[in-house]
């Protein structure tokens, strides 16, 4: 028998991209459990239905594109999409957003640039963003937390509120940052005071989903998903910044460090957004900055942008910048002296 | 304890170095043949030195170092040179090599070796020549002649002595056992080295993965000033720019020399031969080669002699064929996969990993890169590797040397990392390949650019020259004419046509006695020459100088000449007498000539496609032995090496041509 011939290394590490997106999904779990115990099964739905579509999408390109369907649906990259897409989704959504957000993301921001590795901005994000300017009604209506408004609504009405949207008419409550950037008058102490949505030091529940995302983030940091380069660099230039305009807690104040840490989406964009691989800056020192601008555009909008959140205008407006940085951060190579960045 | 410095990147593969040091180093026993590769290091490959049928012993010398970087071959065992061949060896690109084949007599008889126990009282130069004649080059990685790397050139200045003990590769375990077993050796010499480089420091650098290996050499060590020092186990911490940041903290300037930084490192298996060579006069014949892998029984370390052929080692340790679908030579990170079981162990062979499919699986089809830059972080030397792969997949090669590709030391770091299985070690290698030829193609277009342009510049040189001249006798003449014209009148007209007159007479009557008297005189110069040629020839043959075959040559052909010559007086003198008996008139030997030429083209018309073929062949040789004489003086001579670069593509075209010419004599008899 002829033997083999084959190039060196014969080894192989026990990582792969299957691996490493089934390692995202399991991460984002305490969140998804944390955001069901506040406000109710609709993210569930949101979910569930969000991956249906999903991998329909990504057939559909696949099969147009000529490409073995098995082979690339087993990297479950479509899967990490919708997961993200849907988390970020208010939950209760109708369907057809949902439908729409991801076939936006799937086909317009992932497949027609070439499929995984080949896009330039983050999927879901992008498909956000397209919700978000086309249906900002939809796209803005939070259901209220647990402790405010009765109890959330059951799995049957969250079916029904995603299905068959004329019939459900649900609940919804503005968000602590959307109060906040409402607020013109009161100081943060009396805001805190006047309104149910504050916890104890974020929004109510939003500060144990941003914990939960945090827990699921760390996990990942230590099976060494991504590196903590970019994530940190995010939550410090934020708080950085929010410390910087607290203000002494003003009513003219943009919120304390605290509460932007623990708020809206943060923990969840730092650790499953802004560690994207494909769309972020690739040398440590690139993800440094990429975070770090990252954080100060979060800051910016959320405080003085039309926009209550920020992280997916921040991120993909960083995705434009990504290679710009990559090519002024290169590493010092062996051998040779200083940084060869920007030559 | 000395401080150690990190490296950047880095893997922890699995490192399966137990299975292999279970048993002290075996005894491999004497194969029934024994292939000996002329070339098994960087550099030039030796000189057969042995004829077949000859027999030779045991440490004798085979084949003669040729070149500066270059190691001759020793007999490994005793016993009759069998082929001197083409045989495949192992090389990753499976070509044929040409081989010693010696069948042993089972004797293994020595020569006499004559050990310098004391080497203090030879000096450093000696001892690198003795270095050099034992056959000693690197055993770890490229091989390159240990003699040419303890070169150092005057003036650097070596702060630090470095024994690669390191052994990072999976699996490897040969300088694991040498250190447990043969520390006293390593040390001597280290010791050695020592003396030859007289550095500050002499470190021996040891993965703290080998605790028996580095307890071994600090009780050999003890009181000598050879410092062992551990550090954490990380691969590629043996690669030698990595070994010296790790032990020094300084990095090699990309695309410099250790000897840059003041650091000098030599293998811990060289070591031990260079001790070998010195003390006790033994050349380089035998090494010892790790056999491991699922696919072996008992995997172990050997001690084998070189050119022993891999199946005979293999079966050694229990082989298994149906488990093995790919054997590789060195480890699992940077070893390549050898074409065929049979190819001979050489000096490089550290290792003959023999493993599973379930131990080494085929890699499977690649994915897209998602960026997520795990290989950066492995890369050692702090590439960025998927842009390089970007790069390299777009062909884009600027890019990719300014993007450092040539200090990749395609340790397969990142793609043992790579989450996608991109096998980007492999598309550096291609990238690399791919821009050594474009230089080499460009160099070679710009010679022809500047020969080109020489030599329009010399023509036109030549010809303004010559324009200069015309010019200047014009000038002359019509001087002259003016005072000519003035002095004497008609006199130079009627002097020239006088002159003329006279001329055509004489032809006409002395024409035929001319030619005669030209072909006679041919004929007599041609003989001379010809005498003195075998004169000449005679003298070499009688001095056996390389001459003769040229001498011979040249006797041959002016033999040609006086043949032609003769003939040519016979043909004249055959058509004046048909002349004078048919009356036939004397224009008419210009007629014969023609008529000649004619028949001889007729003739080869008529030749047969083989004849024809055959006359090619027959003068595309001659060419071919003018061309390599011209190249051997050239060489001899010290010519500039564009010259011998350009002779030399000339032979190998000829080479090419006579083979073509041999394949069409071929068919045209076939036919």
């Amino acid at each position: 028998m002829a033997l083999m011939r084959l190039t060196s290394p014969h080894a192989h590490g026990p990582m792969s991209t299957q691996r490493v997106m089934q390692y995202v999904l399991l991460a984002t779990v305490p969140g998804i459990i944390v955001l069901t115990y506040f406000f109710g099964f609709g993210t569930l739905v949101n979910i569930v239905w969000g991956c249906i579509v999903a991998v329909a999408c990504e057939s559909l390109a696949l099969k147009l594109r000529r490409r073995p369907l098995g082979f690339y649906l087993k990297d479950c990259s479509a899967l990490v999409t919708a997961f993200l897409l849907c988390i970020a989704l208010p939950p209760y959504s109708p369907w057809w957003l949902i439908a729409v957000g991801i076939a936006s993301a799937i086909l317009l921001a992932k497949q027609l640039y070439g499929g995984l590795g080949y896009n330039p901005f983050n999927p879901a994000m992008a498909g956000y963003v397209i919700l978000l300017i086309s249906f900002p009604v939809q796209m803005t209506s939070w259901a209220p937390p647990l402790g405010t408004a009765g109890d959330p609504p059951g799995v049957w009405q969250a079916l029904q509120a995603c299905f068959s949207p004329g019939l459900y008419d649900g609940v919804t409550m503005a968000t602590p940052l959307d109060v906040l950037k409402q607020n013109n008058s009161l100081l943060i102490e009396d805001l805190w005071l006047q309104n149910p949505q504050f916890g104890t030091f974020g929004g109510l529940g939003w500060e144990w989903v941003n914990l939960a995302f945090l827990a699921g983030g760390a996990w990942l940091l230590y099976q060494r998903i991504f590196t903590w380069h970019a994530p940190v660099a995010m939550l410090a230039s934020l708080s950085l910044l929010s410390a910087i305009f607290y203000d002494g807690g003003s009513s003219a104040s943009g919120g304390s460090p605290l509460f932007h840490l623990f708020s809206g989406a943060t923990m969840f964009g730092a650790f499953f957004i802004v560690t994207d691989p494909v769309t972020s800056a690739v040398s440590l020192r690139g993800r440094l900055i990429y975070g770090a601008l990252i954080g100060v555009l979060v800051y910016v909008i959320r405080v003085r942008g039309n926009y209550p959140d920020a992280i997916a205008f921040a991120v993909l407006i960083m995705n434009f910048a990504a290679p710009f940085i990559d090519y002024y951060t290169q590493p010092r190579t062996y051998g040779h002296s200083g940084n060869r960045g920007g030559k | 304890m000395r401080k150690t410095y990190g490296f950047h990147g880095g893997i922890h593969p699995p490192e399966n170095k137990h299975q292999s040091v279970r048993t002290p180093i075996a005894d491999a026993g004497i194969p029934p043949e024994l292939v000996i590769p002329l070339s098994q290091h960087i550099g030039a490959p030796a000189g057969v030195a042995v004829t077949i049928g000859e027999h030779v012993r045991k440490g004798q010398v085979i084949a003669e170092a040729q070149g500066f970087v270059s190691v001759p071959k020793h007999a490994p065992t005793s016993g009759t040179i069998h082929a001197i061949e083409d045989r495949l060896i192992a090389h990753p690109s499976g070509h044929l090599a040409p081989c010693i084949v010696i069948v042993p007599d089972g004797k293994d008889e020595w020569i006499e070796c004559v050990g310098t126990p004391h080497y203090e009282t030879l000096d450093k130069i000696e001892l690198l020549e003795l270095i050099r004649h034992a056959g000693v080059a690197g055993m770890g990685g490229a091989g390159f002649p240990s003699s040419v790397k303890l070169s150092i050139k005057a003036g650097t200045d070596i702060e630090t002595l470095i024994i690669n003990g390191t052994e990072c590769e999976p699996y490897i375990t040969a300088d694991d056992v040498l250190m447990r077993e043969r520390a006293e050796q390593i040390i001597a010499g280290a010791k050695i080295l020592r003396y030859i480089i007289g550095p500050k420091d002499t470190l021996i650098g040891v993965e703290d993965n080998k605790p028996e290996g580095i307890a071994a050499l600090r009780a050999a060590a003890q009181g000598s000033g050879i410092e062992i020092v551990d550090f954490p186990t990380k691969y590629p911490s043996g690669g030698e720019k990595q070994l010296i940041e790790i032990l020094t903290g300084k990095q090699v300037p990309s695309g410099g020399l250790p000897s840059q930084v003041g650091v000098v490192c030599q293998n811990i298996g060289s070591t031990v031969a260079i001790y070998d060579a010195v003390v006790h006069g033994r050349p380089l014949i035998s090494r010892v080669t790790t056999v491991t892998g699922n696919a072996v029984r008992e995997p172990q370390n050997f001690q084998v002699l070189i050119g022993t052929p891999m199946r005979y080692l293999l079966e050694k340790a229990g082989y298994q064929p149906e488990k093995n679908r790919r054997l590789i030579m060195g480890g699992p990170m940077m070893g390549f996969t050898v074409p065929d079981i049979d190819v001979p162990i050489v000096k490089t062979t550290n290792c003959l990993l023999a493993p599973t499919e379930a131990e080494l699986p085929t890699p499977p089809p690649a994915q897209a890169c998602i960026r997520c830059g795990m290989c950066a972080e492995a890369c050692p030397a702090s590439l960025l590797p998927q842009q390089l792969f970007w790069f390299a997949q777009g062909k884009e090669f600027e890019k990719l040397e300014d993007h450092n590709l040539f200090d990749c030391i395609e340790c397969g770091a990142c793609s043992y990392a790579c989450p996608s299985n991109i096998p980007l070690v492999q598309y550096y290698r291609a990238s690399k390949a791919e821009i050594l030829r474009l230089r080499r193609d460009h160099e070679k277009a710009e010679a022809s650019r500047v020969r080109f342009e020489s030599r329009q510049q010399r023509l036109e040189q030549a010809e303004a020259e010559k324009e200069a001249k015309r010019a200047a006798r014009k000038k002359a003449a019509e001087q002259r004419a003016q005072t000519a014209g003035t002095d004497t009148e008609e006199d130079p007209i009627q002097a020239a046509i006088a002159r003329a007159q006279a001329r055509k007479a004489a032809q006409q009557t002395g024409a035929e006695e001319g030619e005669l008297e030209k072909l006679e005189k041919a004929v007599v110069s041609s003989r001379k020459r010809l005498d003195t040629a075998t004169a000449k020839l005679e003298q070499a043959k009688s001095e056996g100088s390389d001459l003769v075959d040229a001498l011979q040559t040249g006797v041959d052909k002016t033999r040609a000449k006086l043949a032609a010559a003769e003939q040519a007086l016979a043909d004249h003198q055959q058509t004046r007498t048909q002349g004078s008996v048919g009356d036939k008139p004397p224009a008419d030997a210009a007629r014969a000539a023609i008529e000649k030429a004619m028949a001889k083209r007729q003739a080869e018309a008529a030749l047969s496609p083989a004849e024809k073929a055959r006359a090619d062949l027959a003068k595309l040789r001659q060419r071919l032995q003018k061309t390599e004489e011209t190249l051997a003086r050239g060489k001899a001579n010290g010519d500039e090496e564009k010259v011998i670069v350009a002779l030399e593509s000339t032979v190998v075209r000829l080479k090419e041509k006579i083979s073509d010419a041999e394949e069409q004599l071929q068919a045209a008899e076939d036919a």
